[in-house]
């Protein structure tokens, strides 16, 4: 079987918050976004590719007035659609027109269980909305899970942030660690925890799901850069997902646009099954003949796929060598450095600002 | 962790996790947040059964009439794989 499952839709870059670890680029070309009617024929036809799920994403999708008869449209073609928001400007009137056009699941940012800490990591003082909108959720009886990025700043409270999730009814927490790319690629250093940090949450989220049980299912993404090998980046390059960006660019990996000479393309220009199958944005990295050693001959390339190309280009210049996480890449000392200058708890942070893409 | 299941429980779909129909191959799905589960068919049937009211005992009894190869054993072990897999809870008294 192969054909893609998930589409993430990046609706927009636009945000109210401000996390020094989002992982949008930093830098991102002059582009008008999408139309609505532009998304429901892409919809369409990702479709007729054989997408199951859609990823509303961002940026924050709440901000498109037209995200409701977008919704409609998704689930009147067949997606499971899935909203990922910050939460800000969802209220329970929202929340309800959300649900009614067909909205499957919420999930929800949440920054910290610590107000001070969430909001001054934000960059706006949003953790009050956060709660309230939890609440809108679940008061329509959307199914929720809160979201939380782990950092050097919060990796510490995973015990709170895991009594605040139980609080807010939510049906479940993912803990996930920062993905160095965009902001967090530049805030790395700030936000790197410690391996003493990393070894303390894991017994922290052992003792939240002993103490939670089957009342609130705990995920926990773990941090690849403290990992002997890397993840099986979006399962695969070109494999089972497709992202498409605010302005249309069809791209296999959210971090793609980076990759210097990709050949990406745009819906504005050619059909998605064209891409999928054609582009060479997707088939540059696809299966395992792009391949060099040590991924070549190694067992572990059907678990891996070679770990995240992206993650391979930014350390390394060069998106076809093995992901530098891995112990077996030569160039996994860039990643053992960047462990060594894990500083100082408080570094200054650079907020994610918004493009000037109006 | 092996959930225990009694044949009086009323398995029913999580909230938040949705059976569909895959458009390509016709076969049955089930839709969660993180990803996409193909069923086999009796593994399909056994789930259009798991409404909140059947007790286990009866979704078996209504899955064997149409499948006699399929003992109760099978759907106990395809209903805790789905259970562990937080895809299905089970209802109780
Ligand atoms: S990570 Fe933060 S800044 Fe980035 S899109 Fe999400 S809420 Fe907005
Ligand atoms: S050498 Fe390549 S395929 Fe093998 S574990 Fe490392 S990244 Fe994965």
């Amino acid at each position: 079987m192969d054909r893609p499952l998930g589409l993430l839709a990046e609706l927009t870059y636009k945000c109210p918050l401000h996390c020094p670890y989002c992982s949008n680029p930093v830098a991102v070309p002059r582009a008008a976004e999408l139309t609505l009617h532009e998304w429901c024929r892409v919809l369409a036809e990702a479709r007729q590719l054989g997408v199951l799920q859609l990823h509303l994403t961002g940026g924050e999708p709440l901000v498109r007035p037209d995200l409701t008869p977008l919704i409609t449209q998704a689930r009147d073609l067949g997606f499971y659609v899935n909203l990922v928001t910050s939460g800000v400007g969802l209220d329970e009137r929202r929340a309800s027109e959300l649900a009614h056009a067909g909205l499957d699941h919420v999930q929800l940012s949440m920054q910290d269980a610590d107000r001070g800490a969430a909001d001054e990591i934000a960059g706006a003082r949003v953790f009050g909305h956060k709660l309230a909108a939890a609440r809108a959720v679940t008061a329509v009886e959307l199914p929720l899970t809160i979201n939380v990025v782990l950092h050097r700043g919060n990796i510490g409270r995973i015990g709170p942030i895991a009594d605040l999730a139980a609080a807010l009814s939510a049906d479940r927490l993912e803990l996930a660690h920062t993905q160095y790319y965009g902001w967090g690629l530049l805030n790395r250093s700030a936000l790197l925890p410690t391996r003493d940090q990393v070894v303390a949450a894991e017994h922290a989220v052992a003792h939240a799901r002993a103490t939670y049980g089957d009342t609130l299912e705990i995920l926990y993404v773990v941090a690849d850069y403290h990992e002997s090998y890397p993840k099986p980046c979006m399962h695969g390059w070109g494999r089972r997902h497709i992202v498409i960006a605010p302005d249309g660019r069809v791209l296999p990996c959210p971090a793609a646009a980076q990759i210097v000479g990709l050949g990406i393309e745009t819906v504005r220009e050619r059909p998605l099954n064209e891409i999928w199958h054609h582009s060479p944005a997707f088939t540059r990295f696809r299966g395992y003949g792009w391949m060099s050693e040590p991924c070549r001959s190694c067992a572990r390339k059907e678990i891996d796929f070679g770990g995240c190309r992206c993650q391979a280009f930014q350390l390394t210049g060069d998106a076809s060598r093995a992901d530098p996480v891995c112990q077996l890449s030569p160039d996994n000392h860039l990643v053992e450095a960047a462990l060594r200058v894990v500083g100082p708890p408080h570094q200054p942070l650079h907020p994610r600002s918004n493009p000037s893409v109006e | 962790m092996t959930a225990a299941l009694l044949l009086t429980d009323r398995p029913q779909l999580r909230r938040g996790v949705r059976a569909a129909t895959d458009p390509l191959s016709d076969e049955t799905v089930l839709l969660f947040p993180e990803g996409v589960l193909i069923l086999n068919e009796t593994a399909a049937a056994v789930v259009r059964q798991c409404d909140g009211c059947l007790s286990v005992a009866e979704v078996a009894q209504a899955v064997g009439e149409v499948y006699d190869d399929v003992a109760v054993a099978d759907v106990m072990s395809l209903l805790r794989d789905l259970i562990a897999q937080k895809l299905l809870v089970a209802n109780r008294g």
